[in-house]
């Protein structure tokens, strides 16, 4: 019963001996459609290029390069600390991963031990960060189905989120709080009794959330049974992070290979088994219960005092020995890396952001859009929750 | 799917008599204590170094003169432009005296796009005076793990004191690249320096370990750099930005750190052949830092130089002025060699006026430069001065290079609170206690201690070899007992200068104080000799203070004779090194361009 556009298969075109599809435009059975880049059913900066037979989707080609910002060859016409306020803005909904893969790079390269007190620090910034960008992803996922509240419960209760990252890094965006050697300041004074009341708004939102959104008829007749990812791509395509543990695969970096202080954290990672678009969704929502977990555990084993910053050499003619490294984390996405390589130099040699959307939004949509109804493409790509900054770079 | 799932979603209707956010929260809110907002300067504070314009990784920053140039002070301020900033803070972090501050402030409406680039604290702004924003936390810095000056070892008070072997050990390449590492390269230093050493560059040069390089960018601004990496008077470390939150960098010593890594062959390989031969001939009297930088630079330039010294020695008042344990006598002789190897030719107990009149140098060369130094010590004149056991400092410390026995008395008193009172108390001190096992030296000074002339490190370490330092004392009289000097009788001054700002000492005559002392020493100044000249040259050159008037190049109102170094300048090595390079310029051009006759 959930099948409402129950796939035409004798529709679709043949398949070429070198394997593409034999695709007659003058047949006049197919049409070229472009769903971005300026579409309210994408996610960002990039397009799909479909071409439909009827409304069903026989082809899509991802397109990027609208926003290509050449971050990665910026980076190394700059000091090791100069790259430090490019980085965030690789990723602009998640950008804290960028902040902390770098300096994470750079401090093993360059032989630094990050103080303690600066690595929850760091930890509870990327679950914050985490939250929000799931609160971004619930609101557009809801938005490719037509329902606008959701969009503006969670944008309220990520605004909050804001105003904590505004008191602890000084910004609500671009937080440039996580530089190598440690974070720029400790927690502000009652902080942590201003989390608890944000996080309490968040689970209000969450439960409300669940309540619209999850437990909706019409929310379920569009997205349960859509969009599988079969658990055997995963490796083919490289899938991380939520896609993947809504596949019933426990991927979670912070899990597999804990970084920062994960492994004195209690949590277990959110697996699905459907695959399906709801089941992702559910994921994500699930995660951000993990999530303010995590911060509560986090506010109350954090150090009551203590330096966040380790000595750095001066930052002006800061040379690092040559080397190379991949810092990864999991972010909201999947799993989210810096490759960097140094020569000795001042300067990076090399830099290369392993962004989870690179894979998800343009290899592994384009194999699942095929047969997908046009108007679930929308609703498709919300649910690989990709983000085309970090993809282009 | 069940029931729930088609009435649950009407539970939003809940939210429908609730106030928007958007009043809940209006826009206006204050923004958080550390929001990175506007910037603010304190222009006062701030010192131009441009470190903020720096490490700006948009290029938002320019540094803009906005008031003329002082000591320490480029007079440039940053100047934002909010059309490329990213609001990163890093100008704040890297601030070097924290002038540098960001407002909590964030809404700035205004039609003419160029008013977002503005000169904070120089143009006014509203959030000028906002209290809260991001200000750098205490421990939070990016230049450096320190800001202390990498420790330098030296010999302790009670090994130094037995000997003149010099006190300071040098950094070796480990401490000196730490300690290269703090520097900022805002060049601050090159602006107050006499000769305008590349600091910052061969600061570098350290940091990369390039000694090649180094070692040529001290020789472009300064032959002198074994001698200036001792006993510079080193502006330059009292204007370097890194004073501002610590020790400033120990400019000094790096300098001392390259010339003691390099051999004579590898500074002779780097500064190369001399141009080819001009024909021009110049002489130069006086074998001090700025004849022979002076003629450093002619030789180097292909004229034939012929130096005249009357002493034994060359090095001037850097080997008969300077006792060996700040400047051992084969640094300077170093130092010496490297010119001579240029072809320099340096002639020994030459005295014009005696073996050879200016005169005769006047027709046998193109240009004489004299360059004579401040070799007569000023006395005091109080009652009692003209007793033979009542010395002159430079006197003192000439005879003990020389290596003449001068009397060192039991217990002695020095009068003078410059470098030249700290050299000839701890000169003493030392021939005391080589010759009667215990130091018996009194300093008295007519300032106070923050006001002494002396460097901080010889107040303190003559402090350490155990000589008496006493500050604000006025020298009255010399006491004489049965024909012999007893001591000196002094009286604490109130004030040194009158309310005209004229050196006039008034003294509190109810405290007087007696010093005990065999041999009184007066360190209160230096003046040249200029007998050489003859009564008829001193009629016909044009003086201005006691000093000979020279224009900018060094040239004397004689055509064919110049003059540089301490005499016209004061006693300095560096600015008698800048005086050298200004007045070989001024020699060339004036050779070479047929100006002379």
């Amino acid at each position: 019963m959930f099948d409402m556009f129950p796939p035409d298969r004798t529709q679709y075109p043949a398949t070429k001996p070198d394997g593409t599809l034999d695709i007659d435009l003058s047949s006049g059975k197919y049409l070229k459609l472009w769903q971005g880049p300026n579409h309210p059913g994408i996610t960002g900066n990039m397009s799909v290029e479909l071409t439909v037979c009827g409304d069903e989707v026989v082809e899509g080609k991802t397109h990027v390069g609208y926003l290509h910002r050449g971050f990665e060859k910026l980076m190394e016409r700059r000091s090791f600390i100069q790259v430090f306020p490019i980085v965030c803005r690789v990723c602009v909904p998640e950008p804290d991963f960028n902040e902390y893969c770098y300096a994470a790079c750079v401090e093993e390269l360059a032989g630094i031990e990050v103080p303690e007190m600066a690595q929850w620090i760091r930890a509870m910034i990327l679950e914050m960060g985490r939250i929000n960008s799931y609160m971004m992803y619930l609101g557009g996922q809801a938005g490719a189905l037509g329902q606008g509240v959701i969009g503006q419960w969670t944008t309220y209760v990520r605004d909050l989120m804001l105003d904590r990252f505004e008191e602890l890094t000084g910004a609500r965006i671009y937080h440039m709080f996580i530089l190598p050697g440690g974070v720029r300041d400790t927690l502000p004074d009652g902080f942590a009794g201003r989390m608890e009341e944000t996080l309490r708004e968040i689970e209000k939102t969450l439960k409300d959330v669940y309540d619209v959104m999850f437990c909706n008829a019409v929310f379920k007749k569009r997205t349960v049974g859509m969009g599988v990812i079969d658990p055997a791509w995963l490796d083919e395509y490289g899938i991380t992070g939520p896609n993947a543990r809504a596949a019933g695969v426990a991927k979670d970096v912070r899990k597999d290979a804990p970084y920062l202080v994960y492994d004195r954290l209690d949590f277990e990672p959110v697996t699905g088994s459907d695959s399906d678009i709801y089941t992702r969704a559910d994921v994500r929502r699930r995660d951000v219960w993990v999530s303010v977990d995590l911060i509560r555990q986090m506010l109350a084993k954090i150090p009551a005092s203590g330096k966040v910053m380790a000595p750095l050499p001066n930052v002006l003619h800061w040379q690092i020995p040559r080397g190379e490294t991949y810092v990864r984390g999991e972010c909201s996405r999947g799993e989210y890396g810096y490759y960097l390589v140094t020569d000795g130099s001042g300067y990076p040699r090399r830099i290369n952001v392993r962004g989870p959307s690179y894979t998800h939004a343009m290899a592994l949509l384009e194999r699942m859009i095929v047969g997908c109804n046009i108007s679930d493409v929308a609703a498709l790509m919300v649910s690989l929750h990709t983000y085309p900054p970090e993809i282009e770079r | 799917m069940s029931i729930k799932d088609v009435l649950s979603p009407f539970t939003a209707w809940k939210h429908l008599f609730h106030d928007p956010v958007s009043i809940k929260n209006p826009i206006g809110r204050e923004a958080a204590p550390r929001y990175r907002g506007f910037h603010q300067n304190d222009i006062e504070k701030c010192i131009g170094c441009g470190t903020c314009e720096t490490i700006c990784q948009n290029g938002a920053i320019d540094m803009v003169p906005v008031s003329d140039a002082r000591q320490g002070d480029s007079g440039l301020r940053p100047r934002i432009d909010y059309g490329r900033c990213c609001w990163c803070a890093l100008c704040v972090d890297v601030c070097m005296t924290k002038s540098l501050n960001m407002s909590n402030i964030y809404t700035w409406v205004d039609g003419d796009g160029d008013a977002f680039r503005f000169i904070p604290g120089v143009d006014k702004k509203p959030w000028d005076d906002a209290a809260l924003g991001y200000r750098r936390p205490d421990d939070h810095q990016l230049t450096g793990p320190t800001r202390l000056r990498e420790h330098m070892p030296e010999m302790e008070p009670e090994d130094r004191i037995d000997s003149f072997a010099e006190i300071v050990a040098g950094y070796d390449i480990e401490h000196a690249k730490l300690e290269a590492d703090r520097c900022v390269s805002c060049g601050l230093c090159v602006a107050t320096c006499p000769t305008h050493m590349a600091i910052p560059q061969y600061i570098k040069a350290i940091r990369d370990g390039d000694y090649d390089l180094g070692v040529q960018l001290l020789y472009e601004t300064n032959p002198f750099s074994s001698i200036c990496g001792r006993v510079c008077t080193r502006k330059c470390e009292s204007t370097c930005a890194a004073r501002h939150e610590g020790d400033p960098i120990a400019i000094r010593w790096l300098k001392r750190h390259i010339m003691d890594q390099v051999s004579d062959d590898q500074i002779k390989r780097v500064l190369g052949k001399p141009a080819a031969p001009t024909g021009k001939k110049i002489a130069i009297v006086g074998a001090g830092p700025a004849g022979l930088t002076a003629a450093f630079d002619l030789a180097k330039k292909g004229h034939q130089v012929v130096v005249y010294e009357a002493l034994d020695k060359p090095g001037g008042m850097t080997r008969f002025g300077i006792p060996e344990y700040r400047l051992p006598y084969d640094v300077i002789d170093r130092d010496v060699d490297i010119i001579r190897s240029v072809g320099v030719d340096i002639r020994c107990n030459v005295r014009i006026g005696k073996d050879i009149t200016l005169e005769q140098l006047k027709a046998d060369y193109d240009a004489v430069l004299i360059a004579l130094g401040l070799q007569d010590g000023r006395g005091t004149r109080i009652p009692g001065s003209d007793q033979p056991m009542v010395r002159k400092a430079v006197d003192l410390l000439h005879r003990v290079t020389a290596g003449e026995d001068i009397g060192t008395p039991r217990q002695a008193v020095v009068i003078g609170g410059g470098n030249v009172a700290m050299d000839i108390a701890r000169t003493l001190a030392r021939l005391q206690k080589q010759q009667y096992g215990e130091v018996k030296v009194t300093l008295t000074a007519l300032e106070d201690l923050p006001h002494f002339l002396a460097d901080a490190d010889e107040i303190k370490e003559s402090g350490e070899e155990g000589v008496v330092i006493l500050d604000s004392r006025g020298p009255q009289q010399v006491v004489i007992e049965n024909g012999q000097v007893a001591g000196l009788k002094t009286w604490k001054v109130k004030a040194i200068f009158d309310a005209q700002g004229r050196f006039a000492p008034s003294y509190d005559e109810s405290d007087e104080q007696f010093h005990p002392g065999m041999m009184v020493v007066e360190a209160i100044g230096q003046m040249a000799d200029t007998s050489l000249l003859g009564a008829a040259l001193t009629e016909q050159l044009a003086w201005q203070r006691g000093r000979l008037q020279v224009d900018a190049g060094g040239r004397t109102s004689e055509p064919w004779l110049w003059s540089a170094g301490d005499m016209v300048r004061g006693p300095d090595v560096v600015s008698a090194v800048a005086d050298g390079h200004r007045v070989a310029a001024s020699i060339h051009a004036a050779i070479t361009q047929g100006v002379q006759q």
